[in-house]
């Protein structure tokens, strides 16, 4: 029984262990290796890691409720994007023109909105017609790209606005708007998920599906729920970001989903469903974004960033899959 | 009488349901355009569904086998770059051979990590889409390959080459689609797949070395990735670095397309060519309609769920999904 605490207490440090480690490695090596004179652990350097963790990070929060409840989704770079465009698009519509600033929150909730509806949609067909959200996803990832390219094509949409880029550049507290943003993203639903009966069922469900039925909970409208919380997630992630850069592209938000799912099974969660925790995945995002700034710091090019990653993603499924071995060892005897 | 009608559409929705999608298809986009139902067409469509075709057909075994392939883009990439690099320095002669050991020493490295090992095939073929990525990059400097006399050399035949009046990509995609259907159809290896996708329990019971099966699906996956890399190196003569980025979720969704559980245990080979197919004229069919390729997108996420919405309807016996 201790032996099975202990893997537990292993599997939920470890992410933290990592950090440190990627931390301690990168300092060292950056005295050698680094071209800037600037040491890694620069109080600047870090904070800006926290503002650039944010538009996966967002992401992630919502894709580890999904993928505790025994899903998956595919398609959130192409919300992202959606959520993008109608946020630039929609400030330049006539019909907002006479608003003055006040456009800025009603794109806001347009772009959220859409988000939100798209992930609906997602969870609408996952609950009607009982096909794996895997493949649901799938495809929506492949349409709502389509829907992207509908608007402007393969052309850029770009608006800035000067009241918008000043407000995402502030910094309170220190710490920058995105970084407020993934800090009270990952509280709220740190909160959902352990506080809440949602949570509760969201783990329930994840675990044995049958189970959950027999129990009285109403799966199908809880998977729905969930995938609106990712889709308007997605879309607050895209609000957040492009509040700043002001253009986007149609092909943003591609690979997103890969690096998002990277993240949340780095910070512990089991794919299969019903394990996995909030406070894991903010770690798992940590040290992605850690590992893509270190490597950078000290030379490496993306292709060695892709390598790290692909193989470090693997080597946490061996190194998961032992400890459970180990684990239920512990148990029999 | 009529119960019995029902259930007999049924199941034959169920079992020929996309033979008969792919039938309406043609006919409506024929009637739309006399043009694409012309021999010059159909081969285009086919010469450019060939590369998507072979990689589907290494991609049905793993599915069948019931684990997932997200890796065979960016490894398409990988042997794409590798062959085109290697053909300047070794001569075609040992550069495509070179390339078939390379890719196939990847698809061994991922059939050891899901077979022998048993690691979940989403997140570890996730990692080597990253990973094969990062190391195609790393050999390539990230520069575009090119081969330096691009108009005396025999390796263009893959790609360019007609035999008997056919283009040889549809005879490789062909010849490969009917080698590997007579595998997974008529050899034990074969049922082997089946039996370990269907109930892995039932078939490690049964004597059927489970890890073993894996790992070969996962060799022929790779070795159907390195032909299509090897169709598309000597198709462009150059490549870049990305060539192949995004066909694993095509590949996936012709693979489901034609009928294959992604819990594994169904699917044939013939049924993912009719996938391929499908996703090729409709490419085509839309294109010669004066739509623009992101229509395509929207078209082909409304039949993917149709067609599997349709397939576990009639296996469930209702429309609707029993969750509550």
């Amino acid at each position: 029984m201790q032996a099975g605490a202990l893997s537990n207490a292993l599997k939920k440090g470890a992410i933290w262990g990592f950090i440190v480690l990627e931390l301690v490695f990168f300092s060292v090596a950056g005295e050698y290796l680094s071209l800037s004179d600037k040491a890694f652990m620069d109080l600047d350097n870090m904070l800006l890691l926290f503002k650039q963790s944010a538009p996966i990070g967002i992401i992630a929060m919502g894709m580890t409720i999904v993928m505790i409840n025994g899903n998956i989704d595919l398609s959130v770079g192409a919300t992202f994007a959606i959520a993008a465009i109608i946020l630039l698009d929609s400030m330049t519509w006539p019909i907002l023109a006479g608003l003055g600033d006040w456009v800025i929150p009603v794109s806001w909730l347009l772009a959220l909105a859409a988000g939100t509806a798209l992930g609906a949609l997602n969870g609408l067909i996952v609950w009607k017609t009982g096909v794996d959200a895997f493949i649901v996803t799938l495809g929506s990832m492949l349409g709502y790209r389509g829907i992207v390219f509908m608007f402007n094509g393969e052309n850029p949409t770009s608006h800035l606005n000067w009241t918008l880029v000043d407000f995402a550049e502030a910094q309170v507290l220190g710490l920058h708007t995105a970084t407020w943003f993934l800090l009270g993203v990952t509280l709220a639903i740190w909160y959902l998920m352990t506080r809440t009966v949602h949570g509760r069922n969201a783990y329930a469900i994840g675990d044995n599906r049958e189970a959950a039925v027999n129990a009285g909970i109403r799966v199908g409208p809880h998977m729905m729920v969930n995938f609106m919380i990712i889709g308007f997630l997605a879309a607050l992630s895209a609000v957040v970001f492009y509040s700043e850069s002001g253009s986007v592209n149609p092909n943003d938000g591609q690979l997103y989903e890969l690096w998002v799912i990277t993240a949340v099974v780095l910070g512990g969660t089991k794919i299969t469903g019903g394990a996995g925790n909030i406070v894991g995945t903010f770690g798992g995002v940590l040290a992605i974004q850690l590992l893509r700034k270190g490597l950078g710091h000290i030379g490496a090019d993306t292709s060695t960033v892709n390598l790290v990653i692909g193989l470090i993603l693997i080597a946490v499924l061996i190194l998961d899959r032992q400890l459970n071995v180990k684990g239920k060892e512990a148990l029999k005897t | 009488m009529t119960a019995l009608s029902r259930e007999r559409i049924g199941t034959l929705l169920a079992r020929q349901g996309i033979l008969i999608a792919f039938a309406i298809f043609i006919i409506a986009f024929t009637l739309a355009n006399p043009k694409f139902l012309t021999v010059d067409n159909v081969f285009s469509v086919i010469r450019s569904s060939a590369i998507l075709g072979v990689m589907a057909l290494g991609v049905t075994f793993v599915v069948i086998s019931g684990n997932l392939d997200l890796s065979v883009g960016s490894m398409m990439s990988f042997s794409t770059i590798v062959v085109l690099d290697l053909h300047d320095k070794i001569g075609p002669l040992l550069a495509i051979p070179a390339m078939f050991a390379m890719t196939l020493a990847l698809g061994a490295l991922i059939g050891l990590l899901v077979g022998y090992l048993k690691l979940n095939s989403l997140i570890v073929t996730l990692g080597m889409l990253s990973a094969i990525h990062g190391l195609t990059l790393t050999y390539s400097g990230g520069k575009n390959m090119d081969i330096a006399d691009k108009e005396g050399t025999w390796f263009s035949v893959f790609g360019q080459g007609t035999a008997l009046g056919v283009p040889v990509p549809i005879l490789m995609f062909l010849a490969l689609a009917a080698l590997l259907g007579i595998v997974l159809a008529k050899t034990p290896f074969g049922r082997k797949v089946y039996a370990v996708g269907g109930n892995g329990t039932a078939a490690t019971f049964a004597g059927i070395r489970r890890a073993r099966t894996v790992f070969t699906c996962y060799l022929i996956s790779a070795g159907c990735v390195a032909t299509a890399g090897l169709i598309q190196a000597s198709r462009s003569l150059g490549s870049q670095n990305t060539v192949g980025q995004g066909l694993e979720l095509e590949v996936l969704a012709a693979v489901i397309l034609g009928g294959a559980s992604l819990m594994g245990g169904s699917g044939t080979v013939f049924k993912t060519v009719i996938g391929v197919l499908i996703l090729g004229f409709i490419q085509n069919g839309l294109l010669l309609m004066g739509l623009q390729f992101y229509v395509q997108f929207v078209v082909t996420w409304i039949i993917i769920i149709l067609a599997v919405w349709l397939d576990i309807a009639a296996k469930r016996g209702r429309l609707w999904s029993p969750i509550a």
